[in-house]
């Protein structure tokens, strides 16, 4: 009696220590402490404030033509500074106009509103269905596994990109079809990266404990092994974003993510193809604000892997 | 190792079946009416119904399937709706194009990747260090549409007129003619699986030019590739060296490394014999990857170039609605990225005996 007694206190003190928060509290100190983490968090908090900020910060209506509007504005004209000694007759542009006569300016602050947002919902979606596959056929095993896991072989075999080309041309062009098909084909990556984590947490004794506890499947499933199998997901996830980015923006250059008049940094080069090399700053400022944005997240996530994976303990 | 061989190869052809009934289904519901696509808005109903007859189209779904499954297993893929010309044709004037384009974008990626990743483990946390890491997670960032033409923009237009100059577009220079291998050797009598691989390889510009002593076309093939080459390579690239450095900097913990200095070994002999091989694992596993990448890279370097490989082929098959092109040229990639795969597999039992054993 006194045996089961022991045992039971023994189980509930080992589903107490995997409750603490205090993983999170360590990884955080160690993530500021990194300098390239640092720099990507202020890339991103300065972004966000852009995103935030757009309609205050924009000077212009980035999709609507200042033809008409603003007096002797030229189509695809040059970064223009009346502080930097352009000539006070030329209309101020700090970077220059595109060929509808739109503020690059603009166009690239509402830009950074549309990657953001892209960048989070779809790995948001990606992980939401991946970890969800994943978690189940790792916990559930059996044929379910199998079945699961060889869908997701197959969906692996396709190069990523053309895979997502496929789908969108099935689902229809526009910004949200693009978006979802970069979701889909990141489903795999999640759920062989949930799958992997909850069975090597399966067994482990908190969670014999709590079955031995009288916990439900799913009880156990939601409630002890998803909280400790999601470091990996939410490291692979991070670095995910700067991908989900540059994918979508690739989706939108070739024509099959945002349509006209949508401010989108990857649909500004593609649209301006023909000129880029007349008027190169249509390409440069909206690759710049892409490269920054996705270095920004990547270098956020290498950090957080260092931080959270303990082996890397240097 | 070969039961392990054989045993890699049996689970590849479930996933085959698959990749044929989804590149299939994915064809299928393409919404568009092909016809239309095909013979443009003012078709009749009577030439609708006689282009559906023609290709099929008008049989049932599982019917039609079916019928792909036996053309495709006696290697027809079918005939092109827009270019009226058989998809094995088109895949063998396209291909060699892409697969160019791949090589001499991994082979830079491999070449500049391994060695910086080298470099940089050896002198951990020095200058060098840190600045090819810095170049790394730039590169990783890149786009790979931006790099193409930020590159084309430098080397055709800001350097236009100096030696340092390269074409920004096109596999050859006008004028200039890369001669096949079945006119330089005068096989023209050949016929079949030869003649096919012949006509094949002679689309690899450099390769024929090189093996047939076409000098000047060999260096003008070239240096039509270096900038889509450099563009599509530099993602795979910062991959490449950021798995090589973490992957060394694991092994040199280990404890035989410690032995191997205990020994009295040189630095860079422990590093190259000792440390390098057990660190390639990993590395080996990510080149292969890139081949995806690379595929889908294509697509985007082989608009900005103008190149006509599979990607621009796809692309331009699916804006066309061309079912048949889409479903074939998928077909062929998603298989190659399968064989890729299993060599990948199959070297690390090369590569580590001991994974054979299991």
């Amino acid at each position: 009696m006194t045996a089961t007694a022991d045992a039971l206190s023994e189980a509930k003190d080992a589903l107490a220590a995997t409750g603490d928060g205090r993983l999170w509290r360590d990884s955080l100190r160690s993530l500021l402490r990194q300098r390239s983490a640092l720099v990507g968090m202020a890339i991103l908090l300065f972004l966000a404030a852009i995103a935030l900020f757009a309609p205050q910060l924009a000077p212009f209506d980035p999709d609507k033509p200042l033809l008409g509007v603003e007096e002797g504005v030229t189509a695809a004209a040059a970064p223009c500074i009346h502080f930097l000694g352009c000539p006070a007759i030329q209309p101020e542009h700090f970077m220059g106009t595109d060929s509808n006569f739109r503020d690059v300016l603009s166009r690239i602050i509402f830009g950074a509103r549309i990657s953001l947002v892209i960048g989070f919902i779809t790995v948001g979606l990606a992980i939401l269905v991946g970890a969800a596959l994943g978690a189940v056929a790792g916990y559930a095993g059996g044929w379910l596994d199998t079945l699961i896991m060889r869908i997701m072989d197959v969906l692996l075999v396709f190069p990523s990109l053309l895979l997502a080309i496929l789908l969108v041309t099935v689902l229809g062009r526009g910004l949200f079809n693009a978006l979802l098909a970069i979701a889909i084909v990141a489903i795999p990556v999640y759920a062989r990266i949930m799958r992997a984590s909850v069975l090597s947490v399966r067994e482990q004794d908190f969670v014999t404990a709590s079955r031995a506890l009288g916990e439900s499947s799913t009880g156990i499933l939601v409630r002890r092994i998803l909280p400790n199998s999601l470091t990996p997901i939410v490291v692979a996830g991070t670095l995910g974003i700067g991908g989900a980015i540059l994918d979508v923006a690739a989706l939108s250059f070739i024509g099959l993510g945002a349509q006209p008049p949508t401010a989108e940094w990857g649909s500004m080069i593609g649209k301006e193809l023909s000129r880029v090399f007349a008027a190169p700053h249509l390409l440069l400022f909206p690759g710049i604000a892409l490269s920054l944005t996705v270095l920004a997240f990547n270098l956020v996530g290498d950090g957080l892997r260092d931080a959270l994976d303990p082996r890397l303990d240097r | 190792m070969t039961r392990f061989i054989i045993r890699r190869i049996l689970v590849s052809i479930p996933v085959l079946i698959a990749i044929v009934f989804v590149v299939f289904a994915v064809a299928r519901i393409i919404p568009g009416d092909p016809c239309v696509a095909t013979l443009g808005e003012r078709a009749t109903p009577e030439q609708c119904r006689l282009f559906a007859i023609r290709y099929g189209l008008d049989q049932p779904v599982a019917v039609q399937f079916a019928k792909y499954i036996g053309q495709v297993g006696s290697g027809d893929l079918g005939t092109s709706i827009k270019y009226q010309l058989p998809v094995t044709d088109l895949i063998i004037q396209r291909l060699p194009t892409t697969v160019e384009l791949s090589f001499f974008a991994l082979l830079f990626a491999v070449s500049v990747g391994i060695p910086l990743g080298i470099v940089s483990a050896y002198k951990r946390n020095s200058g060098i260090d840190v600045a090819t890491m810095m170049f790394a997670n730039l590169g990783y960032s890149t786009p790979v549409f931006v790099l193409g033409l930020v590159l084309a923009f430098a080397f055709a237009i800001l350097l236009k007129g100096t030696p340092l100059a390269l074409p920004p577009s096109g596999r050859l220079s006008t004028g200039v003619e890369v001669r096949t291998l079945i006119e330089v050797w005068h096989l023209e009598g050949v016929q079949g699986v030869p003649r096919v691989l012949l006509d094949f390889f002679s689309g690899i510009y450099t390769l024929t030019a090189l093996v047939t002593f076409q000098g000047k076309a060999f260096v003008d093939a070239l240096r039509h590739l270096i900038l889509p080459a450099v563009a599509l390579g530099t993602i795979p690239l910062a991959i490449i060296a950021r798995i090589t450095r973490s992957s060394l900097l694991d092994v040199m913990g280990q404890d035989y490394i410690r032995t191997a200095r205990a020994k009295g070994l040189g630095g860079r002999l422990v590093l190259m014999r000792h440390a390098f091989r057990n660190a390639v694992l990993p590395v080996v596993t990510i080149i292969g990857l890139q081949i995806g990448l690379l595929l889908g890279g294509a697509v985007l370097t082989e608009t900005i170039f103008n190149l006509s490989g599979v990607g621009k082929t796809v692309f331009e098959a699916i804006q066309s609605r061309d079912y048949v092109v889409i479903q074939g040229f998928t077909l062929v990639i998603a298989v190659g990225f399968l064989i890729v795969n299993l060599i990948v597999d199959l070297s690390y039992a090369v590569l580590d005996p001991r994974l054979s054993l299991r």
